[in-house]
């Protein structure tokens, strides 16, 4: 049995479309249409990039399996760290810069990825606020240990990380984690944490060994966490433990309530926007915060669920509304 | 024991206290191969906590139970289902936000085998089992009648439909017994009876056991081969459908004390 017609062309659409996006951006920026000024918005479309990818790992804990997290910054911190360290020890050998932003990324995320099962293991058993306080704990405690290592710093910046980090790689990483999370939400692993969600006793009854595809998840999560965390490491190419704090992590949870939680449209696009947004309104940075709040409390009187819902964009279906054809089909993709 | 040779269920000496009080104390069953046995008992007698002993979800404290003859003591509610039980709730649980296929589909979960890796790749090996998990969950919903309303979002579904779909999400985890708590509350004459030709044909296609927990009496009377009675945690009588209706320590259990009545 093949895969169904429909959705294999879903999919080459959904990848045409993605390479032209890539074309579009590789065009503008090569042809320096913002002149001296392309640098600065690479660094943007970077920035973009590796948050949306730790805004769709955080909706696959808060959207999917319905928990909150308030510490995603500390796997984060974890990966950028690990990478960091990681990219130092080799920068003697020569080895060539895109196999070792490859290493990286595969270190950060599972650097990130092990620490999310110590931590999963023992704190999945509690719920809602429980939880929440608990990831608060443990991304201050990275906060505080990366604060005191000789080998991060000490308290100091990092600097003198390779800048391996570039847009045109940076882009098609995101799309291969935002598409795997994509995959593993649509499929049997997906739905069984979606049920959990949404009845835990019920999966019980069900069959479902809730503990394991709740640390499962936690670690999935957490190990595309440390990929953005690696991606952004080799970007900055200087940081400090103090970045990885509890606002950044509650940046992260914004975004995925803005965007839709449940929604991995509503996280791309949110984290596009969001992350561009305060950099292209620099002069008004100090209300940005402000604006942020204000935002989030009419969001969350008018579209309780974020912005998107839990709506999919599927491009076989625009392209299906345009020329006339048949407007209903399950978006898949 | 009456139809099958196989005892599929037996608990001996089975009680739970939770600190001084014991919600079930001595409670002995003994399920036959695709036997239907009924446990009734005044509102409080201990008839939920009997299923959720059965299920895993609390730890006797007293005795033991056996399914197949494997004891299931100190098992988890999901390593109870691999062994074979499963139940619907009183209060309908569904996972509302999830379609009435997908609702179907989580309880096959344990039985599916592709990796991660198969789903992230889409193998071929994962569009087979899809497919075939799809179309199982189809034959399932087709005998609780509700293979027209596949893609509903199970929450928008009618109060008895809604029963319905318990029950054919606790037949796809493949059980041998199946725990039915109050199947029948809040349904109507018409809707009680459909579900009562349903639970006869679910008996006579995969030649399950059933274990029921119902007030509706004439549903009871009609479908139980035996019933069992429990009040304050105690059996206090067993037999057909008649004997029971017959006995008078059922009767002072219903109707004896004053305005102590069963309500719903």
């Amino acid at each position: 049995m093949r895969m169904p017609k429909k959705i294999k062309r879903n999919y080459i659409l959904n990848f045409v479309g993605t390479v032209l996006l890539f074309l579009c951006l590789f065009l503008v920026f090569e042809a320096n249409v913002f002149g001296s000024r392309t640098e600065y918005f690479k660094g943007i479309a970077t920035t973009a990039c590796y948050t949306i990818i730790m805004v769709a790992s955080l909706n696959l804990l808060v959207g999917i399996m319905g928990e909150f997290s308030l510490g995603h910054a500390g796997f984060m911190s974890v990966g950028a760290y690990a990478s960091a360290i990681f990219t130092n020890a080799l920068a003697e050998k020569s080895v060539p810069s895109f196999v070792l932003f490859l290493l990286a990324l595969i270190v950060g995320g599972l650097a990130a990825a092990a620490t999310g099962v110590l931590v999963g293991i023992p704190t999945l058993k509690l719920r809602g606020d429980y939880l929440a306080i608990v990831t608060v704990a443990f991304a201050e405690i990275i906060r505080v240990a990366f604060t005191n290592f000789q080998i991060t710093g000490g308290g100091r910046v990092m600097a003198g990380i390779e800048k391996l980090s570039n847009f045109y790689w940076v882009f098609w990483v995101m799309v291969a984690c935002v598409t795997v999370m994509y995959l593993f939400i649509r499929s049997r692993f997906g739905r069984t944490v979606r049920a959990i969600r949404e009845d835990y006793i019920a999966a019980e009854a069900s069959g479902v060994n809730v503990t394991f595809y709740k640390v499962v998840t936690f670690t999935v999560s957490a190990f595309f966490a440390g990929i953005a965390g690696a991606i952004y490491a080799h970007y900055m190419t200087a940081m400090i433990p103090t970045s990885f704090n509890f606002m950044y992590s509650a940046e992260f949870l914004t975004e995925v309530i803005i965007g839709g939680t449940g929604s991995m449209t509503g996280s791309v696009i949110g984290a596009a926007f969001l992350s561009a947004l305060p950099e292209a309104m620099r002069t008004f940075a100090k209300y940005r915060m402000l604006g942020y709040s204000v935002v989030l409390v009419l969001i969350m009187i008018f579209r309780p669920g974020g912005v998107f819902g839990t709506w999919e964009f599927s491009l076989g279906r625009v392209i299906d509304r345009i020329t006339g054809k048949s407007k209903e089909g399950r978006s898949q993709s | 024991m009456k139809r099958g040779q196989e005892t599929v269920l037996k608990a001996s000496h089975l009680g739970i206290s939770f600190g001084g009080l014991k919600a079930v104390d001595d409670f002995n069953l003994e399920i036959g191969e695709s036997e239907l046995v009924g446990l009734i008992g005044p509102n409080g007698a201990g008839k939920t906590t009997v299923f959720n002993l059965l299920t895993g979800v609390y730890q006797p404290t007293e005795g033991a139970f056996y399914l197949c003859g494997e004891k299931m003591n100190g098992k988890k509610p999901h390593q109870v289902v691999a062994a074979g039980v499963a139940r619907t709730f009183q209060n309908i649980r569904l996972f509302k936000k999830l379609t009435v296929l997908e609702n179907v589909e989580v309880a096959m979960n344990r039985a599916a085998k592709y990796s991660p890796l198969a789903a992230i790749f889409r193998t071929p090996r994962y569009w087979v089992e899809e497919k075939e998990m799809a179309s199982r969950a189809m034959e399932l919903l087709t005998i609780v009648h509700l293979e027209n309303k596949a893609s509903y979002i199970a929450e928008n579904l009618p109060y008895g439909e809604q029963r319905r779909l318990e029950i054919a999400r606790a037949l796809a985890t493949g059980m041998k017994l199946l725990l039915l708590d109050e199947p029948a509350a809040g349904m109507n004459p018409t809707e009680t009876a459909q579900l009562l030709d349903i639970i006869n044909d679910i008996r006579d296609r995969f030649q399950i056991s059933v274990l029921l927990i119902e007030h509706d009496m004439s549903l009871v009377m009609k479908i139980c081969e035996r019933i069992q009675v429990i009040d304050y945690g105690v059996t206090i009588a067993n037999g057909t459908p008649e004997e029971i209706a017959n006995n008078p320590k059922v009767i002072e259990a219903y109707l004896g004390k004053d305005d102590e009545e069963e309500a719903v």
